[in-house]
């Protein structure tokens, strides 16, 4: 265990692998280096397509969770089912998708979450037509994010 | 001779799988997206495809972070449905055409497209959810399906470019093929969305649209739009459309729309889908041939003086 936090610790600073990604809010790049970090955590998601381990993780997280060398903070997020977290912490949204399903809750649930928006929120501006483009482009458009979150809210 | 003769380009969102697994076709949200889907069953049923083979991406399913093919290649008999964490989907085993298979991925390494040949793999919603949306639920598949997964999960995916020249290889590649065999290819996944962090829940219309015309008329030009310009304008996951590239790159220059469908929301995505043909044969010779150089000294000297 202390290899793999040393080896997150290690980390190089982050650096964009593709030209103004940095640019664009609330989007993160899974890219090789993210690949690394969240490696095991990605690797525990995956455990959660056999059945029986399903069962045996539901029956105690904690102790399940132990058996894959992933970081403290890693797995707190996952017994806190902080979303935007774990996707911080080197988890992709696919490898996520086994957890949430072992939850019985929908890429919509997760995806609500993350927006910090309530279910009812982020399913009437989905009705609507989605979040609009408009303001949501670049870091410098964020005033108009904030506008256009509200309308979402409507 | 073998030859794609169409195709067909559908998201592949897995709250659709759910929804007709669960018996929820008739419900008021999800019976417009099943809808749109009547013309294309139909369609479909007439042409009676020998093979279909079927552009997607694996969702962390068969390829986890343990290995990560940015092209490859069903080549097995049969790829049964994956348990992406709440048991497989009740859906038939697809069966593949691990001849036919075997012959592409020979053409196109060749061709110097280095994809992964894969011989055992379970297949998830990105495959199993466009049979459904064409085929409804039949006891099994009706005709063979080779399943051709595409990385766009880890950046870097592969082009766009890339993409549409891979369509051309396999197009090439099918044709020279020796059994007669009628081939539809699928190209899946998009249109807008975004799965993660603030902005999830993104659809961008204008630019689908946009999309789509390009992809009929001008693939050339969908084939330049860069990585950074999908995901800024349409979501992190809509990346997932250069996989329509490689469906559009192995159909002729010249197409026909048959048929367009746009819908939004299936859950956080912008459902998109397009049914091409090859242009009527005539089409197709003239914008084919027209650089063709003459075969004889005489027709070339005929064809200077033409000028």
């Amino acid at each position: 265990m202390t290899s793999t936090t040393k080896a997150a610790a290690a980390l190089p600073a982050r650096r964009e692998p593709t030209k103004g990604f940095d640019d664009i809010p609330g989007t993160t790049l899974f890219d090789a280096q993210r690949s690394r970090q969240g490696y095991h955590l990605n690797m525990f998601c995956m455990s959660l397509m056999k059945s029986q381990n399903r069962t045996e993780f539901k029956a105690n997280e904690a102790a399940y969770l132990q058996k894959f060398p992933m970081t403290q903070e890693q797995r707190d997020a996952v017994l806190k089912r902080d979303w935007g977290r774990m996707i911080e912490l080197g988890g992709n949204v696919y490898f996520l998708s086994k957890l949430f399903s072992t939850d019985g809750l929908s890429f919509q649930y997760v995806a609500a979450e993350m927006t910090g928006l309530t279910q009812e929120q982020y399913a009437e501006m989905m009705l609507h037509g989605g979040r609009s483009i408009e303001g949501v482009r670049s870091k410098s458009d964020k005033p108009k994010q904030t506008k256009q979150t509200k309308s979402g809210k409507k | 001779m073998a030859k794609i003769i169409a195709s067909v380009n559908c998201s592949h969102v897995p709250a659709i799988g759910a929804a007709w697994d669960l018996g929820k076709t008739e419900t008021p949200y999800w019976s417009p997206v099943f809808k749109g889907f009547d013309f294309s069953k139909k369609w479909i049923a007439d042409l009676k495809p020998d093979v279909v083979i079927l552009v997607y991406n694996d969702h962390a399913s068969a390829f986890s972070v343990e290995l990560i093919p940015t092209l490859a290649l069903g080549c097995a008999a049969e790829f049964p449905p994956a348990d992406e964490g709440w048991g497989p989907r009740p859906v038939p085993v697809v069966k593949g055409h691990p001849e036919l298979a075997a012959h592409i991925a020979q053409s196109v390494i060749l061709d110097e497209f280095d994809l992964t040949i894969v011989n055992k793999m379970d297949v998830d919603h990105g495959l199993t959810v466009p049979l459904t949306l064409m085929f409804g639920q039949p006891q099994q598949w009706p005709c063979q399906i080779i399943p051709l997964p595409v990385n766009v999960v880890q950046y870097p995916p592969p082009t766009g470019h890339r993409c549409f020249n891979f369509g051309k290889a396999i197009k090439k590649a099918v044709e020279s093929y020796h059994e007669d065999l009628r081939v539809v290819i699928f190209g899946t996944g998009g249109m807008s969305h975004q799965l993660q962090g603030k902005r999830a829940g993104l659809i961008n219309r204008e630019f689908d649209m946009a999309f789509l015309d390009k992809l009929v008329h001008n693939p050339a030009a969908a084939a330049r739009i860069p990585f950074i310009e999908y995901v800024r304008e349409a979501g992190s996951e809509a990346i997932e459309l250069v996989m329509w590239l490689i469906s559009r790159g192995a159909l002729s220059e010249k197409v026909r729309e048959v048929y367009r469908f746009y819908h939004v929301p299936c859950s956080n995505t912008a459902l998109g889908h397009l049914i091409l043909e090859n242009a009527p044969a005539g089409g197709v010779r003239r914008a084919a041939r027209p650089a063709a150089r003459p075969a004889t000294r005489r027709a070339r000297r005929t064809a200077r003086k033409a000028k």
